[in-house]
């Protein structure tokens, strides 16, 4: 049963030349529950932008998003944040850490906005399980960048996401970390039951996925570009 | 609530430097603020109660401000002199209750040396229903060289019971102008927190006889302190002395009379809050432009909070409680500011006056002082607020990929 699905997703941005470019231009596409998808896309082909669609952080031209049976683009922006809260995780490309917290902490406010609220125990067993059981009072800054990945991915799925976004997630590690990072993301994701879109331009890391999809294949804007 | 603390918290830390300089201005303002007012509100009630248990005085043709000032505070120069014949007088209406006479014009090292009778502390009253206490020694005898020294004056000036001092002339120190006289130190009073607390005091006849005071004036008095039987007797007096009469004055009621001076000089009041006003404005300024100038390096953190489901009105709330927290922070070290302002008033009003006033007396300023710069600094917070419920997530969660 699909989780995500997504019908005739437009996105366009104010082009410098006047007028506006669409960068966006999904006619279909689906993800079912627990699934796990990667995404080929290389930069500006309009990647961060669908996920920051699917997320509801952006709001569409036109189209439908639907995810668990709730529209995302039917929303306002406060019930899109209510919704993004709820069932999705993200990992970013940089991790965007928050500097100024604690690892513990910066995980305890992936869930803080969500139904589950901050959860402490939840928080630490998931940054124990990634293997910072020693790191929860540290700031990002004082982490390798391996670690501070681990503690973006915990983060991701604190707030129990059945869909977790991840944005070139490995793209900031080196190939032993980015394997290392990949794999936590995929096996943490099939443990917490949440279903993984994963989009990357590295050939590595989309090997490691069965399920791989061309984004410009899908994006009838990037395929306009590339014309 | 939990987090939008825990968001206010960790920003106040991170822009700690800013957060504790722009704190100290709200301190500064804010000490400043509840010091002018208190010491404004608390002298004013404390003066116009000042009478040390008496309702008038009666003097020398001229103003009863002077008069009171001269007789209850021993501030300014007497007026002049009374008579032997207007004290018997006085002493003798039946609207009087107490007559106690006092005569000036010496001095211990610029402290003021005034005669007076037994009586004055006897049944004179500090405070309602409260009599002076001696702290060591007894009440001088009438005929002896003796003197009770107020407890301010006694500590500045080192006297303990048995001490010997000879008088100045005047009421200003001049060493030259040393007295023959030699006076015991009988006894020393307990505080008061009154003008009486910084005069030396002596039998009335010592003044008036003293070595070097014109022989023909060794029957006048300064002023007479009157306690009437009722209020309405101080009106048919005030009529009797000022109105019909033209060589006396009777200062009646006293609080009234000081009450005038404040009101007099309420402007400089006036002037002092809308300084301490502005203080504060500019302070609350202050936490706008610190918040608002940090709000660049912010935009990072609030676009990953909103990315994380956190609402617009979350983040608008909590820089907005971040700014009431730099106010609410500013005050409690305004407390410091502020005692220490008004110690340092309080330390020359007493050294002037006599008069203590007490820091940590209640007064609504207490309250509305810090609830108004928190509320004022909140205030301030809603612009960069605004800024930060505007943050546009995806431009400042680049790079995109």
């Amino acid at each position: 049963m699909d989780f995500l699905t997504v019908k005739n997703l437009t996105k366009s941005h104010p082009s410098p030349e006047g007028g506006r470019v669409v960068v966006v231009d999904v006619a279909e596409f689906a993800l079912a529950e627990g699934a796990q998808l990667a995404l080929r896309g290389g930069s500006g082909s309009g990647k961060t932008t669908f996920l920051n669609l699917i997320a509801g952080i952006l709001a569409p031209d036109t189209g439908e998003i639907n995810l668990g049976g709730e529209s995302m683009t039917g929303q306002s922006e406060a019930g899109r944040d209510r919704l993004r809260a709820a069932t999705i995780g993200y990992v970013f490309q940089t991790f965007n850490l928050l500097q100024g917290y604690t690892c513990l902490e910066n995980v305890e406010l992936g869930m803080a906005f969500g139904p589950l609220g901050r959860d402490h125990a939840r928080a630490r067993a998931l940054l124990e399980r990634m293997g910072l059981g020693a790191r929860l009072g540290h700031r990002p800054s004082q982490l390798s960048v391996g670690q501070q990945q681990r503690v973006a991915v915990a983060r991701a799925l604190a707030n129990r996401p059945r869909l977790v976004l991840a944005d070139e997630p490995t793209g900031n590690l080196d190939r032993a970390n980015s394997r290392e990072a990949l794999r936590l993301i995929r096996e943490t994701c099939r443990e917490e039951g949440a279903a993984l879109l994963l989009v990357s331009h590295d050939e590595d890391v989309l090997a490691d996925f069965g399920d791989v999809m061309d984004f410009a294949a899908l994006n009838q804007a990037g395929r306009e570009a590339v014309r | 609530m939990s987090t939008l603390f825990l968001l206010v918290r960790r920003s106040l830390r991170q822009h700690a430097l800013s957060t504790l300089v722009t704190a100290l201005s709200i301190a500064l303002a804010g000490g400043l603020l509840m010091a002018v007012w208190a010491v404004k509100t608390q002298a004013r009630a404390v003066f116009t109660q000042t009478d040390t248990g008496f309702d008038a005085v009666l003097g020398a043709r001229g103003s009863k401000l002077q008069l009171v000032l001269n007789a209850v505070f021993h501030l300014e120069a007497s007026p002049g002199n009374i008579t032997a014949a207007d004290y018997d007088q006085i002493r003798a209406n039946p609207a009087v209750r107490r007559a106690v006479p006092l005569a000036l014009g010496d001095n211990l090292k610029g402290y003021r040396i005034v005669g007076t009778i037994p009586e004055f502390f006897t049944e004179g009253e500090y405070a309602p229903g409260r009599h002076f206490k001696l702290a060591q020694g007894k009440w001088f005898a009438l005929m002896a060289r003796e003197a009770v020294v107020g407890d301010f004056a006694a500590r500045q000036l080192g006297l303990k019971v048995g001490d010997t001092f000879h008088p100045f002339h005047g009421l200003s120190y001049n060493p030259s102008e040393q007295h023959a006289e030699t006076y015991v130190v009988a006894g020393v009073l307990a505080p008061s927190n009154t003008p009486v607390d910084k005069v030396v005091w002596i039998p009335v006849e010592g003044v008036q006889t003293m070595t070097g005071h014109d022989p023909k004036m060794s029957d006048e008095l300064s002023a007479v302190l009157v306690k009437l039987t009722s209020p309405m007797v101080g009106f048919q007096l005030d009529r009797i002395y000022n109105r019909e009469g033209s060589r006396l004055t009777f200062a009646y009621p006293i609080g009234a009379i000081v009450a005038d001076l404040f009101g007099k000089i309420s402007w400089f009041d006036q002037v002092l809050s809308l300084v301490a006003w502005l203080v504060a404005v500019v302070s609350a300024a202050g936490v706008l432009v610190a918040i608002y100038n940090s709000m660049s390096a912010r935009r990072k953190d609030l676009a990953i909070l909103r990315a994380l489901g956190a609402r617009r009105v979350l983040l608008f709330a909590s820089v907005v409680t971040e700014a009431a927290m730099i106010g609410a922070l500013g005050m409690v070290l305004a407390l410091a500011v502020y005692a220490g302002i008004f110690y340092g008033v309080a330390a020359a009003i007493r050294a002037q006056t006599g008069v203590a006033l007490e820091p940590w007396a209640w007064t609504p300023v207490f309250v509305w002082a810090p609830l108004g710069m928190v509320v004022l600094c909140a205030l301030s917070g809603l612009l960069p607020a605004a800024k930060a419920y505007r943050t546009d997530v995806a431009r400042h969660l680049a790079p995109l990929s």
